[in-house]
């Protein structure tokens, strides 16, 4: 049984948007998941209509097993939402806000102040439980939202960019903490514009683009599609002149900066062979951009050309 | 479903419920106390003793029993309108959409927030009202229920009104346009014997004047319309709104896109 089943989804907003275009997808159980796709692609669309916040046109969704129509308490109650944007009372204190979460969830007082404390603690909040969550900065709000989707400890975990406007080191510990959740066997599902993020986490991505899914596979066979990649090679000495690099697409961007662009068939041996043939030393070599970011762009620009 | 997990969430929503109105006090307890203070002192000790009588009561007495009905209305009604438009939106609503609780109990939690503050008003302007008068307690069965079901049917008004809000005007358009007329016109002050025949027959479309009506019963035992009557416009108005607000949140109208 998966954590996710989605079936055929489509939603047309009132005013007329179409959001969802039919989009099939499957979370297995343990699963950490990336939906990833450019602003407007029907991302928080989708989680919206899974945890019951946004009215689906038409299309199936289950919940370990639970459809999100006929089961919809059981099915709500395998889901922890943590939303794009702030959506908790700026008058409450950040241990209230938690409590009354548990609270909807029918969990007991006692048994919530445990959690609460665990989580808040592990998300670096607790010390500032009695504040009011209007005097919290941007990024210990988005993990005040984290602890009080865990308050009823769901089977499963959506975020919805959790770390926009989070800085790095607090990326990373955020990371940690969701790695750890994953370990201990939550299913975790994500949306991020950080593709270094969904690199270094996900096992398993999708790519949502104008209300479809363009690509659903892992994230290992995604990056093998990688067919080429571009890399600049930085320069000791600065040089006027590029020498002939055996037809590899190359560019001098400035005297200590070459571009070049190496099919996956390629050799890179050969650029290091040329160029101490010709007295250039590189002293560092880097990706354009991050592996993932020429493929997620490659597709997007596919599906325009479909269109 | 089994019913402590119904009654977890309800109870927690009505303890933020009540602690919300209870934590800005001044802005949800002490206005009614000062205006109804006012209406006692102009129509009650100052015009009132000009009036003389009115159905055999005092001026004072007579109209002691609609200003707290009034005070629980509007109270009733406000809490309940501003809270749920409150949570939309700064869109803390979505934590309860989220959850699994049914939305009954949803509907519930929010009315019973109305009905205590109603209760904790009306109870507030009984208070003010000792320093005038003495008041007179026919029924305390009538009186509780009949203050019971008004505050439940303007809650639920409320919510109707704050389900359809978009913006913050939409939620002081009614209570101006449509609620202080009917509270007005729903015989507070006077009795409607003294109206002419067409406009007695207007009156009996306002809800109102069933709620202020039955209350004076309770109160005084007396009442422009038959007690009975009144009780069955009260369940009708009950049901009725029940019906719709239950119906509107299942639909999800403003709150779910
Ligand atoms: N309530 C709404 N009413 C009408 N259209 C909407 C509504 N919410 C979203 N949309 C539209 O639906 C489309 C998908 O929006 P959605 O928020 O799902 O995108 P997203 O993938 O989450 O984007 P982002 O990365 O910017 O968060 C957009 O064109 C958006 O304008
Ligand atoms: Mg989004």
């Amino acid at each position: 049984m998966p954590a996710l089943e989605i079936n055929n989804l489509k939603k047309i907003y009132p005013n007329k948007l179409e959001a969802l275009k039919g989009i099939d997808l499957n979370v297995n159980q343990g699963d950490f998941f990336a939906l990833l796709g450019p602003n407007g692609a029907g991302k928080s669309t989708t989680i919206g209509i899974i945890c019951g916040l946004v009215n689906k046109t038409s299309g199936a969704i289950k919940v370990f097993g639970h459809d999100i129509d006929s089961e919809n308490s059981a099915a709500k109650s395998c889901i922890g939402i943590v939303p794009q944007e702030i959506n908790f009372s700026q008058f409450e204190t950040c241990l209230g806000i938690v409590l009354n979460q548990g609270g909807y969830y029918g969990i007991k007082r006692r048994v919530a102040m445990k959690r609460a404390e665990k989580y808040l603690g592990k998300l670096g909040l607790w010390e500032r439980r009695n504040e009011y969550s209007r005097n919290l900065s941007g990024g210990m709000k988005r993990r005040l939202m984290i602890a009080r989707a865990l308050i009823h400890e769901p089977k499963m975990l959506i975020l919805d960019e959790p770390t926009a406007g989070v800085d790095v080191e607090l990326r990373r510990s955020m990371w940690d903490f969701l790695i750890d959740l994953n370990q201990q066997g939550t299913t975790i599902v994500l949306t991020t514009h950080y593709l270094e993020e969904a690199e270094s986490l996900c096992k398993n991505i999708a790519i949502i683009d104008q209300g479809k899914i363009v690509e659903d596979t892992s994230m290992k066979q995604l990056l093998s599609k990688l067919d080429k990649e571009t890399f600049f090679f930085d320069l000791v000495e600065p040089i006027t002149m590029l020498p002939d690099l055996n037809g590899l697409s190359s560019k001098l961007i400035d005297p200590t900066t070459v571009e070049i662009e190496i099919l996956r068939k390629d050799n890179i041996n050969q650029v290091f062979d040329i160029f101490s043939s010709n007295n250039i030393n590189v002293c560092s070599m880097r990706n354009k951009s991050s592996r993932l970011e020429e493929l997620f762009l490659d597709l997007l620009d596919n599906n325009n050309r479909t269109d | 479903m089994p019913l402590q997990s119904l009654f977890i969430p309800f109870s927690t929503i009505v303890i933020k419920e009540v602690s919300r109105f209870m934590r800005i006090w001044v802005q949800t307890i002490v206005p009614p106390a000062i205006s109804m203070t006012l209406y006692f002192v102009i129509f009650g000790s100052l015009i009132g003793p000009r009036i003389g009588t009115m159905n055999g009561f005092d001026y004072i007495d007579y109209i002691a029993p609609g200003i707290i009905m009034m005070s629980i209305i509007n109270n009733a009604y406000a809490n309940v309108v501003s809270s749920f438009y409150g949570a939309k939106f700064q869109r803390h609503i979505e934590e309860i959409l989220v959850a699994p609780i049914p939305n009954f109990i949803i509907l519930a939690g929010y009315v019973t927030g109305g009905v205590v503050r109603g209760f904790l008003v009306g109870m507030v302007v009984t208070i003010v009202a000792l320093f005038f008068t003495d008041l007179h307690l026919h029924s305390f069965t009538i009186t509780i229920a009949v203050v019971l079901m008004t505050s439940i049917v303007f809650s639920l008004a409320g919510m109707i009104n704050a389900i359809f809000a978009n913006k913050f005007d939409d939620i002081s358009i009614i209570p101006t346009f449509v609620l202080t007329p009917l509270i007005y016109l729903g015989g507070v002050f006077y009795s409607i014997d003294l109206l002419p025949e067409f406009w007695q027959k207007v009156s009996a479309f306002n809800p109102i004047l069933y709620m202020v009506n039955a209350f004076r019963y309770g109160m005084l035992g007396e009442s422009d319309i038959s007690i009975t009557h009144a009780f069955i416009m009260l369940i009708i108005f009950t049901i009725t709104l029940l019906i719709v607000s239950l119906q509107l949140l299942n639909r999800g109208v403003g709150i779910k896109s």
